[in-house]
């Protein structure tokens, strides 16, 4: 793999565009791996990597946090989340905190070790957070497609699914931001195929390229990059063949359309945005637990100096931010950029701070 | 350097308080070392190392074991206490003199697993050398404990003339693993419900005073030893490196991993630099002497797999710099929390 | 959350799959691969298997995995 990682900077170096072009790497888990392995020290001046909105807990607005906290503290129910959920902070606790103080609140690896868990626990209502972009929605559409037919009438989901391309076109438009390349997340893609983001190099000329998550995928996937660029042939390429194709896993992507229909979804740091968010079809309603467990209104607030909105549309990195390794740490964290494992503040805290 | 001191604000116990990480440092500097800290007990190291005369001193440690599942795939919590015990003693590198042994019970635990923990502390014993002289029983109601804790003490005499401890880190020392890491935490984790993976990996729990004791007895530049339990390999090094002020290098590459280790933390995004251990003691030795001590550990019964994994650079920041295989490089740091409670 | 690694089918029963990574086995949902075969490679995720493997892109690529494929007994 060296070799391979060696060619291609070299070849990023020799074909390197004279001015400064931002790389978008979509994915919170690029994110993480262009860190991890301290590609950054690799590239060349010109290419500047930034990350984008790719992480769902980081996307994951204050006002939904607060909202699964009120229902676990209004309802003896048991709630499912993966890892990272359990420690973003929302207005005034988390659900880290909620289960130090005794709630029911369990971390799971799938989506299955929760409806198990409610089949197996009758007596028990169970909900399960479901959150992640299209690579997670399948698999929540297949448990909830389960419960409903196997009648495991105590699940629920709450249900905090977005898609990835809206935002791509949102962030295409946002004039604070100048894109000039996207990395495509790979196992997004790996769902929906190529085509959903032939828009971007179709209508706003933006170069794409699909990529995995070695440090040789991304490298490769760069260099592919800079090619379009410098080519001025914008187009939606695959790096990751040996995963992605250009119509994905069709079974996958009818399973999410059996289930859920799109709607408004609001995205921290971007707003609300229409159509990048699910929602439950009419027949599937009753495993809604916004809908089965309703609380009061809700108040949340933002942390004040949190800029973790500025970090996900790319504007700043993070250590631009007032709060970076300062009031804002791993062990403390404000906003969920530095909670989360794809979050691209936890990212530089781990990985990008060098001698 | 200096360690700042910051208020602790948190108002109740949190898991990832225990879990060897920032956390569990947060509690003891922030907290505890502010009601009975003193100049022995600030040091935190594995063992405390009392002076007792020109020639000898006493190392004094001790541990609770709390683990969940009691029995795992290669040991269980008898085992556990006893090498945990052992290797805690072997890092000031004194000869290990005896145990104390105290068990909380929980009311309906069943007699015959009491056995096979106490036959397990028995053949344990028998491997290092060592006796338990003194111990407690308690049993308390069901629910007050799961199953059974086990809390020991460990005492054993240093050679004053042979000490051994992080202020003899010397620029140039080598630093050496006596094996592959993250076996343990990934045993344990491999057990639990949730993640139901099927594997091989058994805990390298072992007890390891007869490996250190073929290490002092070929070379006298064993400056340090830590032994890499909760928190794995990395805050061991980040340890040492903050509180001695020297840098160190860590090469990704030479730190021995089980394939099959690697793919669960794969699975379960977890670094295996950060996850337990309970039979990996990190050595840093000086530098001519590191190949001689590499080859004893190989040829030792816990060593097999042993390799020099890292150097101590120059007095700098106190920071590990971990080189990636890929020619690149990062700073390691306190993990936050490996969601991995009661591991050891 | 994008987290899905490569690993082979060793054998299918109904929806279910027990999968091999590393040494490593799992069982994991195949609901999603509705034509997955014994000895097929796949991208788990999250418990299920989201998507097969073009093993002759793979072996393009095989650097890039390289532990897993190279355990596989490819060249």
């Amino acid at each position: 793999m060296k070799k391979e990682i060696n060619d291609f900077t070299k070849s990023l170096i020799d074909n390197r565009p004279s001015e400064q072009i931002n790389i978008m790497e979509v994915c919170g888990t690029h994110t993480m791996a262009i860190s991890r392995n301290g590609l950054r020290q690799i590239l060349p001046d010109q290419i500047n990597l930034i990350s984008g909105p790719g992480c769902p807990v980081c996307v994951t607005s204050s006002k939904d946090i607060d909202w699964m906290i009120e229902i676990i503290m209004n309802y003896p129910v048991t709630l499912f989340t993966f890892g990272d959920m359990i420690r973003v902070p929302g207005s005034a606790s988390s659900l880290q905190f909620e289960k130090a103080s005794g709630k029911d609140i369990r971390i799971c690896y799938s989506p299955l070790d929760a409806l198990d868990f409610a089949k197996n626990n009758p007596e028990r209502d169970v909900i399960f957070i479901a959150i992640g972009f299209e690579t997670t929605i399948p698999l929540t559409s297949v448990i909830v497609k389960r419960a409903y037919e196997e009648n495991i009438n105590n699940f629920y989901i709450f249900n905090i699914h977005k898609l990835v391309p809206p935002a791509l076109e949102l962030l295409l438009l946002d004039k604070e931001i100048k894109i000039d390349g996207f990395l495509c997340p790979g196992h997004v893609s790996a769902i929906i195929g190529s085509l959903p983001y032939e828009f971007i190099a179709a209508k706003y000329r933006i170069p794409c390229v699909i990529s995995g998550f070695e440090p040789a995928d991304i490298m490769e996937s760069l260099d592919m990059l800079v090619r379009q660029y410098n080519s001025k042939k914008p187009a939606v390429e695959i790096q990751y063949k040996r995963v992605v194709t250009s119509s994905g896993n069709p079974t996958a992507v009818s399973m999410i359309d059996e289930i859920f229909e799109p709607c408004d979804s609001y995205w921290r740091g971007i707003g609300n945005l229409p159509g990048s968010g699910l929602k439950l079809r009419e027949e599937y309603e009753g495993l809604d637990a916004m809908k089965k467990f309703p609380v009061g209104p809700i108040i949340s607030k933002e942390p004040p100096g949190c800029q973790c909105g500025s970090i996900l549309k790319g504007i700043i990195k993070p250590f631009e931010c007032k709060l970076f390794a300062k009031a804002c740490r791993p062990e403390n964290p404000i906003g969920p950029c530095m909670v989360s494992s794809e979050g691209s503040c936890a990212a530089y805290y781990k990985y990008e701070r060098s001698r | 350097m200096q360690k700042v001191k910051k208020d602790f604000t948190d108002s109740i116990i949190q898991l990832s308080h225990g879990d060897g990480g920032l956390k569990t440092a947060h509690l003891i500097n922030d907290l505890l070392l502010d009601y009975i800290g003193n100049d022995i007990l600030g040091k935190l190291e594995d063992s405390a190392v009392l002076k007792l005369d020109e020639n000898k001193s006493l190392a004094f440690t001790t541990d609770s074991f709390v683990v969940n599942p009691i029995f795992f795939p290669g040991g269980d919590i008898g085992k556990l206490s006893v090498c945990g015990t052992v290797n805690d003693l072997a890092t000031s590198g004194c000869k290990p003199l005896a145990m104390s042994l105290a068990f909380i019970l929980e009311e309906g635990f069943p007699i015959s697993d009491f056995k096979k923990i106490l036959s397990s502390i028995k053949k344990t014993l028998d491997e290092a050398d060592l006796r338990i002289i003194t111990g407690d029983t308690k049993v308390v109601e069901k629910g007050s404990v799961d199953r059974i804790f086990i809390n020991t003490a460990g005492i054993g005499i240093v050679d004053n003339n042979y000490t051994i401890s992080p202020d003899k880190i010397k620029t140039g020392d080598k630093i050496i693993i006596n094996g592959p890491v993250a076996d343990h935490g990934l045993a344990i984790l491999s057990q639990r419900k949730e993640f139901d993976f099927k594997t091989d990996i058994i805990s390298d729990c072992a007890p390891l005073n007869g490996l250190i004791s073929d290490m002092t007895a070929v070379s006298g530049e064993i400056h340090a030893l830590r032994d890499a339990t909760r928190g794995g390999l990395a805050t061991v090094l980040f340890e040492i490196a903050r509180n001695s002020g020297l840098d160190i290098d860590l090469f990704q590459e030479s730190v021995p991993l089980r394939k099959q280790a690697r793919g669960i933390c794969e699975f379960l995004g977890m670094d295996p630099l950060y996850i337990a251990n309970e039979g990996k003691m990190v050595a840093f030795v000086g530098r001519d002497d590191a190949d001689k001590v590499l080859e004893i550990m190989r040829s030792s019964k816990y060593g097999k797999e042993s390799a020099i994994i890292g150097e101590v650079l120059k007095e700098g920041k106190g920071i590990v710099v971990l080189k990636t295989d890929i020619g690149t490089e990062r700073l390691l740091d306190l993990h936050y929390s490996e969601q991995l409670p009661r591991i050891c | 959350m994008c987290l899905a690694i490569p690993a082979k089918i060793i054998s299918i029963k109904k929806n279910s799959a027990v999968i091999e990574s590393l040494g490593v086995e799992k069982e994991v949902d195949i609901t999603l691969l509705p034509d997955a075969k014994n000895g097929d490679y796949v991208i788990v995720h999250a418990g299920f298997a989201i998507q097969a493997i073009d093993k002759e892109e793979a072996l393009v690529t095989q650097g890039y995995w390289k532990e897993w494929l190279d355990e596989e007994g490819n060249q």
